[in-house]
């Protein structure tokens, strides 16, 4: 549910709800995401030589 | 062998055609439960003994129990990289691989026990945010995309994809980044494992679940996050010495095993301990509103000692077992506590489900017993024997024990 659905109410306990929801989402979202960033930085600028460690 | 290339540095499988021969015969259930499944999809839950009395049946009490036994994952993941105990760092990876299992199980039940799949998405775009259910069905979707996210590493780890830069560049940041998402999986963990206890919990209606509590959440609420972590470390042990059993060798040391059996031993004695609180309460809760508490007790098979069974059996002994040294340090006793522990957690969310609703609640109301059917116990076992396969290829191509090498080398 987003905020221009139709039953959406703009009441606490749709934003703590829904809020708490895109919370968790868009911390995994920004996570993985700065992770695939820092994989194509590594492969650009040093060809991924430093992570053989693993 | 014809897949050696695939399998991890430095460790010994069997030959490809014994695990193939495995993987075809554990098929043959798999195949079962996909024709009850299709059954439930083409022909209506009629296929199952559901009814009016029991709308929640073997496959809701399953499904609460999947996840509290799958609670291993998060919590195992919040003891490695949130409270930083480096020895799990041993056996995190297998409670990540149990805990994807476990949640795809749930929500594969979940999908056949709606009936229609196909409106599923409804629960996420007409959401009730008062909805206990609700919570549940956001958080498990949300918690099964960070479990995907922490076995991603493991995949990328497989020995031919490790060799390409970038694939092992992104395991090696995932590795970095997983402190915050262990976090973000706790917090959704939390709420949706409290929330399944929430469901029974605020039923104002069936006085043998509602209980009272704090702000919006009743007492069931806690009592469910603080099983899950009881019980979700016995599960991961349990798998693993299943596992060792099978592979006929040592994965994991006693010391990492130990360190998860002590804090299970702890939280189950805490458990237990708040249970019987919880219980008392209840007690003085029903005979106020004057409903004598042994008429909650007075329809077989639900007597007395369905609460004797799972309190004293299943709770207060593999509590003692995983908190004595001695007792816990013997394998077969450690075992056998917890086969003990994982049994009372998902015999009190069938009480919590089943026997809440079996107990009539109005004058005219009788006792109706509910059994399920075929098709009901395939469609339930089948993620058994999916999660069977799903570790044995695991096992055999991704590095999930990191010990494996220096226990058996050869």
């Amino acid at each position: 549910m987003f905020p221009f659905a139709f039953e959406w109410i703009n009441d606490p306990s749709h934003f703590v709800f829904m809020g708490g929801f895109y919370f968790a989402l868009g911390g995994l979202f920004i996570a993985v995401n700065y992770c695939v960033m820092r994989a194509l930085f590594d492969w650009l600028c040093k060809g991924g030589e430093n992570h053989n460690e693993h | 062998m014809f897949d050696s290339a695939l399998i991890p540095k430095g460790v010994k499988r069997c030959s490809f055609a014994k695990f193939f021969i495995w993987v075809l015969i554990l098929h043959i259930p798999v195949l079962i439960g996909t024709v009850a499944a299709i059954l439930c999809w083409g022909l209506a839950l009629n296929q199952t003994y559901l009814n009016n009395n029991f709308p929640f049946g073997l496959w809701i009490a399953a499904d609460l129990g999947i996840i509290a036994l799958g609670g291993g994952a998060f919590f195992t993941g919040f003891l490695r990289y949130v409270i930083n105990i480096k020895e799990l760092k041993n056996i995190v990876n297998y409670a990540v691989v149990i805990g994807v299992i476990c949640y795809a199980a749930a929500q594969g039940i979940l999908a056949i026990d709606i009936g229609q799949p196909i409106r599923g998405w409804f629960i996420f775009w007409h959401a009730n945010v008062h909805s206990m259910l609700t919570e549940v069905a956001f958080c498990i979707m949300a918690y099964f995309m960070v479990l995907c996210v922490e076995y991603l590493p493991l995949l990328l780890e497989n020995r031919q994809i490790f060799k390409f830069s970038v694939p092992r560049s992104f395991a090696h940041h995932l590795h970095e980044a997983m402190p915050t998402i262990a976090a973000i999986g706790v917090f959704l963990s939390c709420f949706h494992q409290g929330s399944l206890g929430g469901v029974a919990g605020v039923l104002y209606g069936r006085p043998f679940a509602y209980r009272e509590g704090f702000l919006v959440w009743p007492w069931t609420f806690f009592l469910f996050i603080l099983s899950a972590m009881a019980c979700g470390p016995c599960f991961t042990i349990l798998i693993t010495k299943i596992t060792e059993f099978f592979a006929k060798k040592k994965l994991v040391k006693k010391s990492v095993v130990g360190i998860l059996a002590k804090i299970s031993g702890g939280l189950t004695t805490l458990y237990v301990l708040l249970k019987i609180i919880d219980t008392l309460g209840w007690f003085g809760l029903v005979k106020e509103a004057g409903a004598p508490v042994k008429s909650f007790y007075a329809n077989q098979p639900y007597g007395w000692w369905v609460l004797v069974m799972e309190v004293i059996i299943l709770g207060a002994i593999p509590a003692l077992l995983l908190l004595n040294k001695k007792t816990r340090e013997n394998e077969p006793i450690l075992i056998l506590a917890c086969v003990l522990n994982c049994a009372g957690i998902v015999m009190n969310r069938w009480i919590m489900t089943v026997q809440a609703l079996a107990i009539p609640v109005m004058p005219f109301d009788k006792f109706v017993s509910y059994h399920p059917n075929w098709v009901e116990w395939a469609t339930t076992l089948l993620p058994l024997w999916v999660g069977a396969i799903v570790i044995m290829l695991s096992y055999r191509y991704l590095p999930i024990f990191p010990q494996e090498r220096e226990l058996n080398p050869y």
